[in-house]
């Protein structure tokens, strides 16, 4: 009983270890302020040389326009999946589903709006 | 200030460090030289340097012995660029005053360093995977790959004035690195640093053979290699 005992506890700490969540704040500092800037804004350091601008996360008009499905399937499989630049990479690999819906809800906070 | 400048040259000096005792001690500073990779991004944002604790399956032995001794920066924006960003008037930009530069040692330290480094092979399994065929890619097709097609430019500099600033330079990497370790990265990051800033793109075989062609060809054009 002892040994099943520390078997699951040992499992348990090895699971939370291995699937840690990570914040939507932490996600969108390390995967997505390259392009679309540190504040949000689609100004990024890399953008100098894109041929397509990415984004601008506060701007309402236009995230409006995006439901959190179109949001969640572009950062999971990227730009082409939803028909708008290969530059916006995949993060399928990189991030959880759930890693994803929180950031759709923090797009939704930096934007402060929903689709219209 | 002063004191803990001196201490560091001090500690890179010495040629008569004993054989590994570089790597444990200065090298360590900064490197993870002993793995695994960082589990948290927490852990990947304090990363003063890349991992080498897998060194040996990445990179060529004769570019790490060049490089020590003359290093040059191959990300532009320091290890992780977060560190290094500040907002500017026209968007943001790269705060140079936060990056440090790497230290050169002399050509008997970098060529005992290296041969160090080159021990270090934890993940020879996923690179037995890899088998890189003879081949070569045009360069306009290389080209379009990049820019086009995979969009690589984004965070990376493809050329020496063009390209992204987040990720190391692309130019470059053939001559850093080892073909099958191109290869295995590209094929998944997550496989060498489960935080890696690098996306898996799902590429299939074929054009994960002809990228490492590619980034060859880049690398052969005498562009800054160092």
């Amino acid at each position: 009983m002892v040994t099943k005992l520390f078997w699951l506890a040992l499992f348990a700490v090895f699971s939370v270890s291995v699937h840690a969540k990570e914040t939507a704040e932490d996600n969108y500092k390390a995967y997505c302020t390259q392009c679309h800037g540190i504040e949000g804004n689609g100004k990024g350091i890399n953008v100098r040389d894109m041929s397509v601008v990415p984004r601008d996360h506060t701007d309402a008009k236009s995230m409006s326009g995006r439901s959190d499905e179109t949001l969640f399937k572009a950062i999971k499989e990227g730009g082409a999946s939803i028909s708008k630049s290969v530059l916006m990479p995949p993060w399928g690999s990189t991030l959880s589903d759930e890693e994803i819906e929180d950031l759709v809800q923090y797009l939704r906070m930096m934007c402060k709006c929903k689709m219209s | 200030m002063m004191r803990m400048v001196m201490v560091v040259l001090l500690a890179f000096s010495g040629t008569a460090l004993a054989e590994g005792g570089m790597l444990q001690g200065s090298c360590a500073a900064c490197h993870n030289i002993t793995g695994p990779a960082a589990q948290t991004l927490k852990d990947a944002f304090a990363k003063k340097g890349p991992d080498l604790f897998y060194a040996g399956n990445k990179y060529r032995q004769e570019w790490l012995v060049s490089w020590l001794q003359k290093p040059a920066r191959i990300r532009p924006a320091g290890m992780f660029y977060g560190g290094h960003v500040k907002t500017g008037s026209k968007g943001d930009e790269i705060d140079p005053s936060t990056l440090i530069s790497h230290v050169a040692l002399s050509k008997a330290d970098a060529t005992s360093v290296a041969a160090e480094l080159m021990k270090l092979k934890p993940h020879n399994d996923l690179i037995a995977k890899e088998k890189i065929e003879p081949g070569s890619v045009p360069r306009q097709m290389g080209e379009m790959a990049f820019n086009k097609f995979l969009g690589c430019m984004a965070c990376h500099l493809i050329e020496p004035e063009y390209g992204g600033f987040s990720g190391p330079e692309l130019y470059t990497a053939a001559k850093r690195l080892q073909p099958e370790y191109m290869a295995s990265f590209i094929r998944s990051p997550q496989a060498w640093d489960r935080k890696s800033m690098m996306p898996n793109k799902q590429l299939s075989d074929g054009n994960i053979q002809k990228m490492v062609h590619y980034l060859e060809t880049l690398s052969k054009e005498g562009t800054n290699g160092n």
